[in-house]
Parts: C-alpha cells; structure tokens; sequence
C-alpha cells in the first residue's frame, strides 16, 4: 500500500517536472527540472526492485551527465532572443502533431494493443545482472567502451577544429 | 490500475512531453534535455516490461542506452559550444541556414 502512494508520489513528481521544463524559461531551471524528473525516475526504479539501473540512473545521468549539462549552461549564459522567448514559430504546429500523436498511443494502450505479458514479476539484483552482462552480452559491454573512447576522441576532434579556426 | 500499465502511461507522457520540447522550445541546451526526457521515458518503459517479464534484456537495454545517452551529450555539448562561439546564440531559429 505504501509502495503503491509513493509510486504514485514518484510518477506524479516526474511528470510535474516534465512539464514545468516546458514552461520554465531559464535553462538552469529547465536542467533542475529534468534532474528532480530523473531523480523521481530513480525512485521509481527502486521501487520496481531494480535497483541497479536505480543506481545507474542517480549516478550516471544525474551524476554525469546533468551536471556536465549544467556546467556546459554556466559556461554558456548567453542572453539572446532564445532567452526572452521561449517558444519557436513551431509552437502550435508542434503542439497539434504532439497531440495528434499521444492521441493515437493512448488509443493503442486503451484498447490494449501494447503486450503486457503476464511474468513472474520477479525482480532482480546485481547478480544476475551481471552474470547477464559477462556471459551473453560481453561483446556489446566490450563495445561500450569502444563507443566511449570514440565519443571522447570526437569530442577532443570537435575542441580542436575549434582552436586551429580561431588560430 | 495495473501497475504495468500505470508506468507506461507515465512513460508515454514523459515521452510526449519531451518531443513537445524538443519542438517548441528555442534554446539549443533545452532542445538538449528535452531529448534526455525522450530517453527516459523510453527507459522507464523498458524497465517496465523488463521487471513485468523477469527477465534481465531489458535491463541490459536501458545499461546501453545509458552510455549512448553519456557520449551523446559528450559529443553534442562541444557541437553546440562550438556554435555559440560562431554566432554567438543559443537560439536554434539563428542556424536555419544549415539546413540541407
């Protein structure tokens, strides 16, 4: 029963913080809003019995990846047209096709076109976790890390198409 | 309500609101995290089905898309700091001119 209200309590702070990153204006408000979205998303995988992606969620999206956001946003505190007005001439067009397109997969999910097959509902620890990843999925944990060293090597590309520009 | 199907409603939202965002919004850094709440919608829905099944691919999925997601913004916060210091603007209507 408790599960159930602080599940409850959960979504509904994620989905309060979804929408406030829409109406916020300031993009550190708009950061702080996705890191209580992915907080709450946190605590919902905790409460599913995750609790390794709980983990992962808490440590590397708000650990890493919201706070290299939210640095990159103290770097860049440019006041431009963006600032003032937050929306695109894109606004109601997006707004409509958004609508248009909730509205076809709340209708898939009410006549119950989306599976929900019936499981155990077991949840699982650490253990199986990653005994799954260093026995069937090794090869792509190996490409992980090929992908990281790829991203940084880009990254340090990018700075440096950067610098022999201005020089 | 079943609680599977309470989670994909919250993952439908979450999805929808960041593809709102992610349209509407002008500023290049929040286009930027409304795509991160694309992918946690996306998350919280493969979860969903993972722990309703038991089984661990799921999870697998979602550890996958956590290290996409990390070198996606590290490569696209260099991309877009590199186009401030071109045109001096976080305004997304300011590079219509890269269009194809």
């Amino acid at each position: 029963m408790l599960e159930d209200l602080l599940l409850i309590l959960f979504a509904a702070a994620a989905v309060a913080g979804a929408v406030l990153m829409l109406l916020l204006r300031h993009p550190m408000r708009v950061a702080l809003a996705l890191i209580a979205t992915m907080i709450s998303l946190g605590g919902i995988y905790g409460l599913l019995g995750v609790h390794v992606i709980a983990v992962f969620q808490i440590m590397i999206y708000v650990g890493a990846v919201m706070v290299f956001m939210v640095y990159a946003i103290m770097l860049l505190d440019v006041r431009d047209p963006s600032f003032t007005e937050r929306y695109s001439r894109l606004l109601w067009p997006g707004v409509a096709a958004c609508t248009v397109l909730a509205g076809v997969l709340v209708g898939a999910a009410w006549q119950g076109k989306i599976p929900l097959f019936k499981g155990p509902g077991d949840s699982f620890g650490v253990q199986p976790f990653s005994a799954a990843f260093l026995n069937d999925y090794w090869l792509y944990f190996e490409l992980t890390s090929v992908l990281l060293v790829v991203a940084v090597l880009a990254a340090v590309a990018v700075v440096q198409l950067r610098s022999t520009r201005r020089g | 309500m079943d609680k599977t199907q309470f989670l994909l409603w919250v993952s439908l939202v979450l999805f929808s609101i960041g593809l709102v965002g992610l349209i509407v919004r002008r500023n290049l850094l929040v286009m930027l995290m409304c795509m991160e709440l694309m992918l946690n919608g996306v998350n919280l829905s493969l979860v969903t089905f993972a722990q309703r099944g038991g089984s661990v691919e799921g999870a697998v999925m979602v550890f996958l898309i956590f290290i996409v997601a990390a070198s996606e913004i590290a490569i696209a916060i260099p991309i877009v700091l590199l186009l401030v210091r071109h045109r001096l603007t976080l305004d997304a209507g300011a590079y219509t001119d890269l269009k194809g």
